[in-house]
């Protein structure tokens, strides 16, 4: 992670710029530029309402910036067109705190949806979705339905999900928010995991055990905010 | 496509309940709509029989000789729209006369002579259309020499004519009402079916679905629930038109009225209407959805 009046490094998988975004009067970016390059793990941290999940969301575009300039793989969100979008977002695996499972759906077929959305063949779906399930340890509830899932478990669904499409970069909004410490843990393991397997990934969360665990570079917002990038 | 059948065959069968009731709104369309057509069919047809029996009487100048009869006969029967023309002399039509009156027949016996005239009853052929056919054929045969007047129940056919128009007209209307009516229902109750997957829709746009991706299944469904739903409230009108043709046979109108439902044809563009319908259905909530 590079701040942007630093030189720009040509391996950014994104790249900001004095982005903001306003509700009505209020900031809720306000003048952020950051680079992040490939395979980065990156931690962007800062108190509730600090702007971290904002700031991810802006990346996907589930909330357009106001003013500035995101570049994502070499893609300008503001040039792009509302068609494009779901090709931009398949470059993402998102990972929320409320898991964002579809209750009516199997694991197997959560998961599924990603591949099948992306126009893969039904073999290769199924060998890629037995795989990410095996990978994240819940391929005997393959046929489960989220809500007979405990959180840990739901988590990991969705972190299958988040990869079973091959990202370049992963997004996790508060990933351990919700789950008690030994299945956070989990959770963070996969995560690193898919990182040392080439993806870049983007971890919004205040949780400071996480943070501490291991060291990466850190970005601190505060009401919007870019208040410090720092490795541990 | 095969995919989007077995994704749009799997969201049928998890989301059962919100499909059925679209189903049944569906069937109660097609009830209602098939319900209408099935009495104007049978009602056309039952015209079309009473059409069939309505005769013409032509009445020939008194004094007419058998040789301008006979060529009165050839005369009538080369007319377009003239089945048949059957010769009734006055004494018959006296004997008929007296037979209809039966008991007070005997108020005839104080005739002088025979009042009645010459005449040919004419059975018209079916492709005469009472409603605009009648009066030219009458005129054509008034203009026969030997012919002194025409009667075939003008006023009748006057308001048997208004009837068929407006009967005509109503139906056009009721039945363009029906299915914009039917149209607007299943768009809602869609519309309804997508409010309640909201959630699940978003979160297929958030993986990075396309919006045709997310769309496609519903318009599979539409298609399937018009299907479903067209013969389901179709086996409905059909049983009910079973224990209708059951009263009828028993009734007293059994003569007068002989029932039919649609033929297979009709009932094949009923399920396509309503696959149409479905899809368009379909169209319209999504359309509003994905605004």
């Amino acid at each position: 992670m590079n701040n942007h009046a630093e030189k720009t490094d040509k391996n950014a998988i994104i790249r900001m710029f004095h982005v903001h975004m306003r509700y009505d009067a209020k900031h809720a970016l306000a003048d952020i530029s950051i680079d992040i390059t490939k395979n980065e793990f990156v931690f962007i941290t800062g108190p509730s309402g600090a702007g971290k999940t904002t700031l991810l969301k802006s990346l996907y575009l589930a909330q357009p910036v106001t003013e500035g300039q995101i570049l994502v793989d070499g893609m300008n969100l503001s040039r792009i067109p509302k068609r494009r979008i779901p090709f931009l977002r398949r470059k993402f695996g998102i990972i929320f705190q409320d898991f964002k499972l579809i209750p009516s759906k199997t694991v197997y077929d959560n998961v599924a949806l990603v591949l099948e959305a992306m126009g893969k063949k039904p073999r290769l779906i199924q060998k890629k979705v037995k795989s990410v399930l095996r990978v994240v340890g819940m391929e005997d509830r393959a046929q489960a339905y989220p809500l007979s899932l405990s959180g840990g478990e739901q988590q990991r669904v969705a972190v299958a999900r988040a990869v079973a499409g091959d990202p370049k970069i992963i997004l996790a909004d508060e990933p351990t928010g919700s789950l008690d410490s030994q299945s956070a843990d989990t959770i963070f393991t996969l995560l690193e995991m898919f990182h040392t397997r080439g993806a870049t990934v983007i971890i919004a969360t205040h949780d400071q055990r996480l943070i501490e665990r291991t060291s990466r570079r850190i970005v601190q917002l505060e009401a919007g905010r870019l208040q410090s990038v720092a490795d541990i | 496509m095969k995919q989007h059948i077995k994704r749009t065959v799997k969201d049928i069968l998890t989301h059962r309940f919100l499909n059925a009731v679209t189903i049944v709104t569906f069937a109660f369309a097609v009830l209602i709509v098939g319900a209408f057509g099935l009495f104007f069919i049978n009602a056309n047809h039952t015209m079309d029989t009473w059409k069939k029996g309505i005769r013409m009487l032509v009445y020939l100048k008194p004094g007419t000789s058998e040789a301008a009869r006979l060529d009165a006969k050839f005369r009538l029967q080369d007319i377009a729209g003239v089945k048949e023309a059957v010769f009734v002399s006055k004494t018959e039509a006296l004997t008929n006369l007296r037979e209809l009156m039966k008991n007070r027949a005997s108020l005839l016996d104080n005739l002088r002579e025979n009042p009645l005239p010459d005449a040919f009853e004419i059975t018209i052929d079916p492709s005469v259309r009472p409603e605009s056919g009648m009066s030219s054929l009458a005129e054509r045969i008034t203009a026969l020499s030997s012919v002194e007047e025409v009667e075939y129940g003008q006023k009748w056919v006057e308001r048997f004519t208004g009837f068929v128009n407006l009967f005509k007209f109503t139906g056009y209307g009721l039945g363009c009402l029906f299915f914009i009516a039917t149209v607007f229902i299943v768009a809602n109750t869609i519309r309804l079916v997508l409010y309640s997957r909201r959630e699940e829709i978003e979160i297929m746009r958030l993986v990075g679905a396309t919006d045709r991706f997310i769309k496609e299944p519903f318009y599979y469904q539409g298609l399937i629930q018009g299907a479903l739903g067209s013969a389901v409230g179709l086996l409905v009108l059909f049983f009910i038109y079973l224990s209708m043709v059951n009263q009828v046979d028993k009734g007293f109108a059994s003569d007068l009225i002989s029932l039919r439902f649609f033929d297979i044809g009709v009932i094949l563009e009923i399920v396509l209407i309503g696959m149409v319908v479905g899809w368009i259905g379909s169209f319209v909530s999504l359309k509003q959805f994905f605004r």
